[in-house]
């Protein structure tokens, strides 16, 4: 175990493979070791990003979904409102068209009446005449009495 | 064990490492090389620190040639969870900015824990398979082959990392605080008065040096105290089998751990080195 020749040999060997693994070994392996660090940090962050996206796309979706309930709601009011009002106004309209109805039903009544009262007076009349002409037809000119006859037909 | 060895030649051949040298009549080995001096080389340290080492690197280099920032594969998730665990322990102690410190402690942390490794493997196995390709490839007396399989218990192996974090040290104290900053730092403190510049300097100097030393020597000791003990384990008869594997087990601990602690203290000492007091 004497110092000898040994110590420079070995010496020039601890030299010779610092030398190399600086230079061949160690870049290699600790860039392929810091390139997969920065994956994962990446990959890491882009998950945080990705669970914050989700988050406020819930949010927004939740949003949206009152909005569209909301809406729904009001869209149904109205309808709702609407046709209570056309309900509304059709039986109106109907109740105006009875009223209608009955007025000119009453009104042509009215009128059959009137013109069967006139044919009534007429024709009792025309039987009055007849009946005085058959009466009166020995003694009287028709012709004679008529202002007469024509007096009791007014008078009818 | 082998029988034809007594206790101490056994333990003795263990603890030896490969020689080789060369001499006037060509390259040498082992006792051959007994006279040396410094010029002799520990081949089978060398050999296994560097195959661990090529291990390391190019295990490594395959699997970062492929890595992909998707899904990884089995493979690459393992590797990335050392290089992360690496990079933390950096990133927690070393606050300046340098594109060295991370990987030099990844060098460190797997190369030393390889060779640690290397405890686990029994004591037997590789000096016994390089004994018989000693004995019957090159026709060599199998006691004269040794083979000595955990790099760290060579204290060459320790100090050589040592050396290189020292190096660093260096570097970084006078590129942080420049050269007048770093001489202020040694000379200036404890105690910031110019009659104890001398006195500061000692201590100074010697809490510097102390830093590599104990990085080498806390390795060295612990990786030999355990292989010594594995040795001596291996001496006993039957009664090794449990002993071998709760010495094992606990070496499942004590190796990581002192590769662990190899690659802190070098992040500590470069971040103490970097940062002004």
């Amino acid at each position: 175990m004497n110092i000898n020749a040994t110590l420079i040999g070995q010496t020039i060997a601890f030299i010779v493979f610092v030398w190399f693994c600086k230079k061949y070994v160690w870049p290699p392996l600790m860039g392929a070791i810091e390139e997969r660090q920065k994956k994962i940090a990446d990959g890491l962050a882009a998950s945080d990003r990705a669970e914050k996206d989700l988050e406020l796309a819930q949010a927004k979706a939740t949003e949206q979904l009152k909005d569209a309930k909301a809406q729904a709601a009001e869209i149904i009011e109205q309808a709702k409102k609407r046709a209570n009002q056309l309900v509304d106004e059709e039986t109106q309209k109907g109740h105006a068209e009875r009223e209608k109805i009955i007025a000119s039903g009453y009104a042509e009544i009215e009128a059959e009446r009137n013109r069967a009262k006139e044919d009534l007076r007429k024709q009792v009349a025309a039987l009055a005449v007849a009946g005085a002409q058959q009466i009166l037809q020995r003694e009287i000119d028709a012709q004679a009495q008529n202002d007469i006859v024509e007096k009791l037909v007014a008078e009818l | 064990m082998a029988s034809e060895y007594t206790t101490s030649e056994y333990i003795k051949h263990h603890l030896t490492n490969a020689t080789m040298c060369s001499t006037e009549n060509g390259i040498a080995f082992n006792k051959a090389c007994s006279d040396a001096g410094f010029w002799a080389w520990h081949v089978d340290s060398l050999a296994w620190s560097v195959a661990l080492g090529l291990l390391f690197i190019l295990g490594f280099r395959a699997v970062a040639k492929k890595a992909t920032s998707g899904v990884p594969g089995k493979l690459q998730a393992f590797i990335e969870l050392i290089v992360e665990f690496v990079d933390d322990n950096v990133k927690s102690t070393y606050h300046g900015k340098s594109d060295l410190i991370a990987p030099l402690a990844l060098t460190i942390f797997v190369w030393v824990l390889l060779m640690n490794l290397m405890d686990l493997v029994p004591v037997d196995w590789l000096p016994s398979i390089a004994g018989l390709i000693g004995q019957y490839g090159f026709g060599m007396d199998p006691h004269d082959v040794y083979m000595k399989a955990v790099p760290t218990t060579d204290l060459n192996v320790t100090f050589a990392l040592a050396l290189g974090v020292f190096v660093l040290i260096l570097y970084y104290s006078i590129k942080m605080k420049g050269f007048g900053g770093f001489t202020k730092e040694l000379t200036m403190q404890p105690f910031n008065h110019w009659a104890f510049i001398p006195v500061n300097f000692i201590l100074e100097t010697v809490t510097l040096l102390a830093r590599p030393l104990s990085l080498a020597l806390r390795l060295f000791g612990n990786l030999y105290a355990s292989e010594l003990i594995f040795i001596l384990i291996a001496t006993i008869g039957y009664m090794q089998l449990p002993l071998h594997f709760a010495w094992a087990v606990f070496h499942i601990l004590v190796l990581p751990l002192q590769a662990f602690i190899f690659m802190m203290l070098t992040i500590v000492y470069l971040s103490l080195a970097s940062e002004d007091h």
